[in-house]
């Protein structure tokens, strides 16, 4: 387990983990951008990059949190889109509407992590198969509520968050205020892991046996996982409908590319190791991608190829890297599957 | 209730959890059969169960192998968009050229083995996730398909088109080939070696290695056989359009699949469950869609309903395990009983620890 501070401050550890390949990563990107378009970093188009990155980083934690407990959450992208959809049909452009409806979409989200986490710990369905669910369940409802496309309007205040931001600022032009969510949210994540839940969140990712046994009650502490997940969906959710309004496409894809974004930070699935850190330079990284494609003028049909192609690549190395632990250790450590084939034999 | 309990563990004891899968099977027929004579139809007419087995071949090609993936503790995401690919192949090959029939399916399928073998190869070689592999792989395949084809392209000769389009009273030419290769692969995973270590590895890599088994073959060999499936699913959607369509990626053939996997009491992460179950997990699906097509089922209300199915289907049966196994959870010898164990240091902690525990005390 790299603590994100040691891993900065100690940089032979830190390139033992995913942080400091997915650092690199970042910084070889940016450099290829920079040449691409030498003004990139001056601030606005910077602050640009950041705008579009930042509902992004946000689901990544999200996401972090699920996959570092041993699961994954593939509703995130469904319950983005769900939310801006509810958004839109309830302030239907009514400005006094903003903030209940923000409040009532956090408790849907809220509702939904609920849902996924008691379903996935106490009725003990695979995660895959529980998020797989609700994403059916969330696509499902909300076109039919809808009757298929997206009706209502955004209101000005709530698309504050996701566009615009303090004006003004020497240099830099405009710091949006989704940056400063995503900070905000970075630097929470960063705490909550260090503390108590954290380190029982983690410790239930890499053997939920062990943590069983040491005190920790498994299933709430994947419960608030999940319920953290969604509720970080449904902050990219505000930021998504303001930064690019309502269609009914939003969302659609955002669980892979947030699981990708995860990953690419080395976060190994089946959890119980990666950092925050790791996983938002993983979501930067795919943003700064997705990026440099446009800045190359690829044909946007092949981004998804290169996609793909970096992706396998990035984990391959980062798995490759002289530790051989992480590909090996989710398959060898003793959780129920084993247990229950132990007894399946002797029946 | 320790009545009904007891009943079903008797059950389960006879049968295997298969037995449990067709008899959930018997209570989907049975109770869509009711809701559809409610509305004063009825489910078994020739043209629904028609409908049903033709819903079912196509999802069973995909589940199949995507079992014996799932059973090797890995996972293939790509068979979405190999199928999208193989229809492509399998039209452009073929060309409207009876005489080419046979060089189309060896295209397809030889270039599906290669996908196969290229996930299989990176899973193991290179130690990527599965997840990520075949999702990376899925997405190369996207790409391509989205720069090179504008929209439907090829023409599939009529003479294969019986593939896909003829039947043998109610049962489709193309389901009886499924349930053909069901046979197979059950027989593959029951009678051969490669069949026994695919068990093996997904039980547990590290027990199989010791054992004397390279662990990467079975799951290579898996993955090839997967991404045959995909392209016999290919084969199937070209001949059933007489076109190539690269669309179909768009369908989430990959998640229904693992969907009728799991519902068929394959094991999510590997060593248990085998293909008898995951046919049974199909008919279930394709009898939910049947019925929700008879009843015009809102198609939006019909993805709530699939998506509710599929989860409470999956938390009864997993349910029953974890009852079961509860009891010897983790003292297989007869060992103190985890909260004597624990400190009381953690509030109110050690009853509630493992709520597995308390569902095996029942």
């Amino acid at each position: 387990m790299t603590e994100p501070t040691t891993a900065r401050v100690r940089f032979p550890t830190a390139l033992r983990g995913g942080t400091g390949t997915v650092s690199v990563l970042l910084v070889l990107i940016f450099v290829v951008i920079a040449t691409q378009n030498p003004s990139f970093f001056e601030g606005p188009p910077l602050m640009a990059f950041a705008k579009k990155a930042a509902p992004l980083v946000v689901l990544a934690i999200g996401q972090y949190l699920v996959i570092v407990s041993g699961e994954f959450d593939l509703s995130v992208g469904s319950l983005v889109g769900a939310q801006v959809v509810i958004a839109a049909r309830l302030i239907d452009g009514d400005e006094a509407m903003t903030y209940p409806v923000i409040g009532l979409m956090l408790l849907f989200g809220l509702l939904v992590g609920l849902v996924n986490g008691l379903v996935t710990t106490l009725l003990r369905v695979p995660s895959i198969i529980t998020t797989l669910g609700t994403m059916l369940i969330l696509f499902g409802a909300v076109r039919y509520w809808t009757g298929g496309a997206p009706t209502g309007a955004l209101s000005e205040g709530f698309r504050v968050f996701g566009r615009h931001g303090p004006d003004g600022v020497p240099v830099l032009g405009q710091i949006p205020w989704a940056l400063v969510i995503a900070a905000l949210l970075t630097v929470g994540a960063i705490l909550l892991m260090r503390s108590p839940y954290g380190r029982s969140l983690m410790a239930t990712g890499d053997n939920d046996t062990a943590a069983a046994f040491s005190g920790v009650r498994v299933w709430r502490v994947r419960t608030l996982a999940f319920v953290g997940s969604s509720l970080m969906a449904t902050v990219a959710a505000i930021l998504i409908g303001g930064f690019a309004g309502v269609t009914a496409q939003v969302g659609e894809g955002l669980e892979f590319t947030a699981i990708t974004a995860v990953v690419l930070g080395g976060v190994v699935l089946g959890g119980g190791r990666g950092t925050v850190v790791a996983a938002v330079l993983g979501a930067l990284t795919v943003e700064a991608l997705f990026t440099l494609f446009n800045q190359l003028y690829l044909p946007s049909t092949i981004q998804p190829t290169a996609q793909g192609l970096i992706i396998i690549a990035a984990v391959a190395y980062v798995s490759r890297r002289g530790d051989p632990r992480p590909p090996t250790r989710p398959r060898r450590r003793p959780d129920p599957p084993n247990e229950r084939q132990l007894d399946s034999s002797r029946r | 209730m320790t009545r009904v309990v007891s009943a079903s563990r008797n059950l389960r004891a006879r049968t295997g959890t298969t037995g449990l899968v067709y008899l959930a099977l018997v209570i989907v027929l049975v109770v869509g059969a009711l809701f559809v004579a409610l509305r004063g139809g009825n489910l078994f007419t020739a043209a629904n169960t028609v409908d049903l087995f033709t819903r079912s071949s196509l999802l069973g090609f995909l589940a199949i192998g995507q079992t014996l993936v799932i059973l090797c503790r890995s996972l293939d995401l790509s068979v979405g968009y190999v199928t999208a690919l193989s229809t492509m192949v399998a039209a452009i090959t073929m060309a409207g050229d009876p005489s080419r029939i046979v060089l189309g399916i060896g295209a397809t399928l030889g270039l599906a083995a290669l996908i196969g073998l290229v996930n299989g190869l990176v899973i193991t070689r290179l130690r990527v996730n599965p997840f990520i592999a075949t999702l990376g792989m899925g997405l190369i395949i996207k790409g391509y398909l989205d720069t090179r084809f504008q929209g439907p392209g090829g023409s599939i000769p009529a003479e294969f088109q019986t593939f896909g389009l003829s039947r043998v009273g109610v049962l489709p030419v193309s389901t009886l080939v499924m349930l053909a290769l069901a046979v197979a692969v059950i027989l593959f995973l029951r009678r051969t070696r490669t069949g026994f270590h695919m068990y093996a590895v997904g039980g547990d890599a590290e027990v199989a290695r010791l054992s004397g088994i390279r662990p990467e073959l079975p799951v290579i060999i898996a993955h090839v056989l997967c991404s045959m499936t995909a392209g016999v699913a290919g084969l199937l959607l070209a001949s059933r359009f007489g076109t190539g369509n690269t669309l179909v990626y768009g369908n989430g053939y990959e998640l229904e699949a693992i969907a009728a996997v799991v519902l068929g009491g394959t094991y999510l992460l590997g060593g248990r469950g085998g293909v008898a179950g995951t046919v049974a997990g199909v008919f279930i699906l394709a009898t939910l869609d049947t019925v929700f097509n008879t009843l015009s089922v809102d198609p939006f209300v019909k993805d709530v309903l699939r998506g509710a199915i599929v989860i409470a289907a999956v938390a009864i049966y997993a349910r029953g395990q974890h009852a079961r196994t509860a009891v010897r959870l983790r003292f297989p010898s007869g060992g103190a009983p985890p909260p004597a164990t624990v400190p009381p240091d953690p509030p109110t902690s050690p009853p509630e620890a493992e709520p597995a525990a308390r569902g095996g005390t029942r």
